[in-house]
């Protein structure tokens, strides 16, 4: 048990509605504290006596360290501490997949930004001058920083004594796409080489928490993560303390996208309260941020696809390069999906695809929303369009033609199982209405908007189509399942359901999913959800557009186990059996006989409790060879059309229009949903025309808000959507994980708009002015 | 330094203050007030937008000193007792508030846009609230949200 709690630190969310089950759009349990202010976020912890953390780190991306002497940091008035990797108590090493990362710089940093010292002190301020006072000595090195030439150029430098290569995925599929026969199929080939710049995920609420030295020589780390579990796992052996002695709670999330999955401050902060025996507080400001989590792998892709006259894909070759930065953090499975998903949602017989990912220093490249599955869908969109154009046919048509559809094959030889209507899925999204021409009376609906760049001269509309196609849930035989604890009991005169999982709610809406469900299994309307901690088992990461799915199908089958456990102490008081029961409204009603009992009759002997584990049905890993397999558990489409208006004079770019159609498989909170399809929809459109961390020499030069752009309420468009429920049968509801597929879809159809107004062969996300201003040479 | 100022309508006094100390980290961390957020402390994101006298700032921007014997509002202030004030009840209702880290700063702003626009456009709408990012919402909602507490404020929703 904690020894003591901070000031704010999560409690239950308590909601009562009569309707909100599942398929209702309640509102979130959340909400009222959210907008009062009130609700604590892991920034907003405080204790009386707690002491602020800070991290020095390498301003180099690579060097040796000859040195660190902390004597003028320790001595300031107000430093409690200076710790070295010398006092890491465990494990010196921690990773995500793999342990490959120091806790603090062991005589080498591979990246800018790694951590190589902490301080504890008074105040932020203070331990600001403390970093300050210490002395590193460095042997700077020249850093590697191409990811093809640190993967194939033998003489590159090592960033790692086992070489730069995580990961090396191939797919085979068919005839050997060099062979003559299958060239003489095709009636046209093309090629591209594709790039897509460092995208951050630039959540809002930055890397924070308070980790609570307790009387049992534990810790208790208040924390904002998505996945408790696995940072345990992690946290745990690095402070040479058994798990149970590790006791996480989550504070409140402002947002993770990937970005929380690897650990931040969490050891950091334990250490420095274990050291001095106090709390410590860890708030990374905006920089810091930038270099406290990992970000999309950029890539470079070099795609030959052929076709028949017919615009029938006869072969795909296809080279994606990954660049995973300093550190293995989520390189390999990134690999995985961006090779697994090269070619997208289309049947191509013949195939070759090479996937890597390289270790270079970089900045740490690992999860962000889309996992490798973007930067595919970037290039194999592209070359649809490239292709139609050489074809002269329309991208919708070319699309339709190539399309998967259920009993498909893709490229792994996994059979698409479930509805995937994706060529109707374009139907339905050409039918949209298109914009109305911009109204050039008012500057605000033009490129430049108030900066009075144009009154409409010079602007070009163009129109582009984009599909996308995301693995749901963890792929490759890996078992993350999810658990969760549900209790019925009496709450003063009503009946209430307390549901407690470890599953991470970082904005997405999982715990009012978890309470419709918990009111539609047992039909009661209060329902408490309990802080998440790591008290309750494992509920996986709250990433892959799993949550849903995953502790969505924990919850549900928990409540089952609640509700047969309510049917057997009646039966039992009844002392006869019953087979027909069900729950509604309070009241337990056998089919034949009408009501025979209430919740609160049979709840008055005392609460039911019961805790279980949902798995999804086994996957394959990718073959090494042929990356043949039955890798995915699920799989979501979404198709976009953009509609963009270009000063092609002066290369500023306005999105008029995203237009979306998205298979969900069943719409288990309308509300919630849409915020994540236009969230989701947004984060492309910021890939496409404005986000990119700007590495230079291995080193970040936009590490801020002023410089590393992402939407505002002006840049994104209105948003038509189409949301269609074909279910999948295996999964809870028949759902289909949301949040990811719109960000792979609309990057691709912006870019397809812009190359549509401009003539331009764009090949690189994101589209910066200067790609632009060049006059088309077939304008 | 001590600073004295009037926050919320309550008088509040904060001892020790750095020179250095932002008006969003007095509020934070010394009168017990977080709900002003922490996001980028440059002034670029809005998460942090309080009134300063009636005027919406970003408290990561003024100096703790500047507020002294002034009056300010945060997203704390917004409600009256235990009843939310129209635009906190839309961002609820419209499903405007995901994550929430940049919700304070946007009601704080999207408060001051209604009390002097009563019934702003939509392209009012995006001009006042340019300055606060949102990375969960796609802003939609948050646009459903103000034109609706526009309408409930002006007695016609």
């Amino acid at each position: 048990m904690p020894t003591r709690a901070p000031d704010r630190a999560p409690r239950d969310l308590n909601q009562s509605a009569t309707t909100g089950g599942v398929g209702d759009s309640p509102t979130r349990p959340d909400g009222p504290l959210k907008v009062k202010g009130e609700f604590a976020y892991s920034s907003d912890l405080f204790m009386d006596d707690m002491v602020w953390g800070a991290t020095l780190r390498s301003p180099h991306p690579r060097a040796l360290i000859r040195s660190i002497d902390f004597a003028a940091a320790l001595a300031l008035p107000g430093v409690d501490a200076v710790l070295t990797h010398e006092d890491v108590p465990g494990c010196k090493l921690y990773g995500l997949d793999v342990r490959d990362q120091p806790v603090l710089a062991i005589g080498e940093v591979r990246h800018q930004g790694e951590p190589v010292a902490l301080v504890a002190a008074d105040h932020p301020e203070t331990a600001r001058r403390a970093l300050k006072l210490i002395q590193v000595d460095y042997e700077v090195l020249e850093p590697v920083v191409d990811a093809r030439r640190a993967l194939f150029d033998p003489e590159s430098p090592r960033v790692h004594p086992d070489g730069n290569l995580v990961r090396h995925q191939p797919v085979r599929v068919g005839a050997d796409v060099d062979d003559p026969a299958v060239r003489a199929r095709c009636a046209v080939v093309v090629s591209g080489e594709y790039e897509v710049g460092i995208q951050d995920q630039a959540f809002l609420g930055p890397e924070s928490g308070l980790a609570v030295p307790a009387e049992d020589g534990g810790v208790d780390l208040y924390v904002a993560t998505q996945w408790m579990h696995n940072d345990l796992l992690q946290v745990a052996p690095c402070l040479g303390l058994p798990e149970a002695k590790v006791r996480m709670t989550l504070s409140g999330v402002g947002g993770a996208f990937g970005g929380r999955e690897d650990l931040s401050m969490q050891i950091h902060a334990a250490m420095l309260a274990l050291r001095i025996g106090k709390p410590v507080k860890m708030v990374y400001n905006r920089e810091e941020s930038f270099f406290g989590h990992v970000h999309r792998h950029p890539a470079s892709m070099k795609y030959t696809y052929g076709a028949t006259a017919e615009g029938k894909l006869v072969f795909a070759d296809v080279e994606i390069v990954l660049d995973g930065g300093g550190y293995t953090s989520a390189t390999s499975n990134v690999v995985g999906n961006a090779a697994s998903l090269g070619v997208g949602p289309y049947v191509v017989p013949n195939i070759r695809i090479d996937s890597y990912g390289a270790l270079t220093n970089n900045p740490p490249c690992g999860a962000m929303r889309g996992f490798g599955a973007v930067q595919a869908c970037f290039a194999y969109e592209s070359m649809m369009d490239k292709l139609a154009a050489a074809l002269g046919l329309d991208p919708v048509t070319i699309r339709q033609r190539n399309a998967v559809t259920q009993g498909d094959k893709l490229a792994t030889g996994q059979v698409v199982e479930a509805p995937a209507p994706v060529a109707e899925m374009l139907e339905t999204l050409k039918a949209l209405p298109m914009p109305a021409p911009a109204d050039t009376s008012d500057l605000r609906n033009l490129p430049g908007s108030t900066a009075n760049t144009t009154h409409g001269e010079g602007v070009v509309r163009g129109v582009g189509y984009g599909i996308g196609v995301k693995n749901i849930c963890f792929s490759e035989d890996f078992d993350d399942y999810s658990t969760a604890r549900v209790r019925l009991e009496l709450l003063g005169d009503t009946v209430g359901a307390l549901v407690h999982t470890a599953a991470a709610e970082v904005g997405q809406g999982l715990i009012t999913l978890e309470a419709q469900i918990a009111r539609t299994e047992l039909g009661v309307e209060q329902v408490v959800i309990h802080p998440a901690d790591s008290s309750v088992g494992n509920a996986g990461s709250s990433s892959a557009s799993r949550q849903s799915y995953m502790t969505g199908g924990a919850v549900k089958t928990a409540c089952e186990a609640v509700r047969a456990a309510v049917f057997a102490r009646l039966a039992e008081d009844h002392g006869r059996d019953y087979d027909d029961l069900s729950l509604v409204g309070g009241k337990i009603v056998s089919h034949a006989e009408g009501v025979i009992g209430t919740l609160e009759e049979v709840l008055a002997a005392g609460p039911i409790e019961e805790t279980r584990e949902y798995h999804h049905h086994r996957t394959d890993r990718m073959d090494p060879f042929t990356g043949q397999g039955n890798s995915h558990t699920q799989l979501a489409f979404a198709v976009h059309r953009a509609v963009v208006d270009v000063d092609i004079e002066l290369g500023l770019i306005k999105v008029v229009a995203l237009d979306l159609v998205q298979d969900v498989g069943k719409i288990m909170n309308r509300l919630s949903l849409e915020g994540q399809l236009h969230g989701g929809s947004a984060q492309g459109l910021g890939l496409a025309v404005m986000e990119e961390i700007q590495v230079r020499d291995g080193k970040v030069r936009n590490p801020s808000f002023t410089d590393y752009l992402i939407p505002t309420i002006l840049d994104m468009p209105p948003m038509r959507m189409e949301i269609l429920e074909n279910a999948d049968p295996r999964a809870p509801y028949g759902l289909r994980g949301a949040g990811e597929p719109p960000t792979l879809s609309s990057t691709p159809a912006i870019a397809a708009a812009i190359r549509d107004a401009t003539g331009l062969d764009l090949r690189r996300v994101p589209i910066r002015p200067e790609d632009l201003t060049e006059v088309p040479t077939d304008a | 330094m001590r600073v004295t100022f009037t926050v919320n309508g309550r008088r509040a006094e904060a001892d020790d203050v750095w020179e250095g100390e932002s008006l969003l980290y007095v509020l934070r961390e010394r009168v017990g007030l977080p709900g002003s957020k922490n996001a980028c402390e440059q002034g670029e994101c809005g998460s942090c937008t309080v009134y300063l006298d009636d005027v919406p700032v970003c408290s990561c921007l003024v100096a703790a000193g500047q507020v002294q014997d002034r009056e300010v509002r945060t997203v704390e202030g917004l409600a009256d007792g235990d009843e939310l004030d129209p635009v906190q009840a839309c961002f609820i209702k419209a499903g405007a508030v995901q994550c929430g880290f940049c919700t304070p700063g946007l009601l704080v702003q999207a408060h001051a846009l209604i009390e002097h626009n009563p019934a702003p456009t939509d392209p009012e709408i995006r001009e006042a609230l340019a300055g606060n990012l949102c990375r969960c919402t796609g802003y939609e909602k948050i646009l459903d949200a103000v034109r609706e507490a526009a309408a409930i404020k002006a007695g016609v929703a």
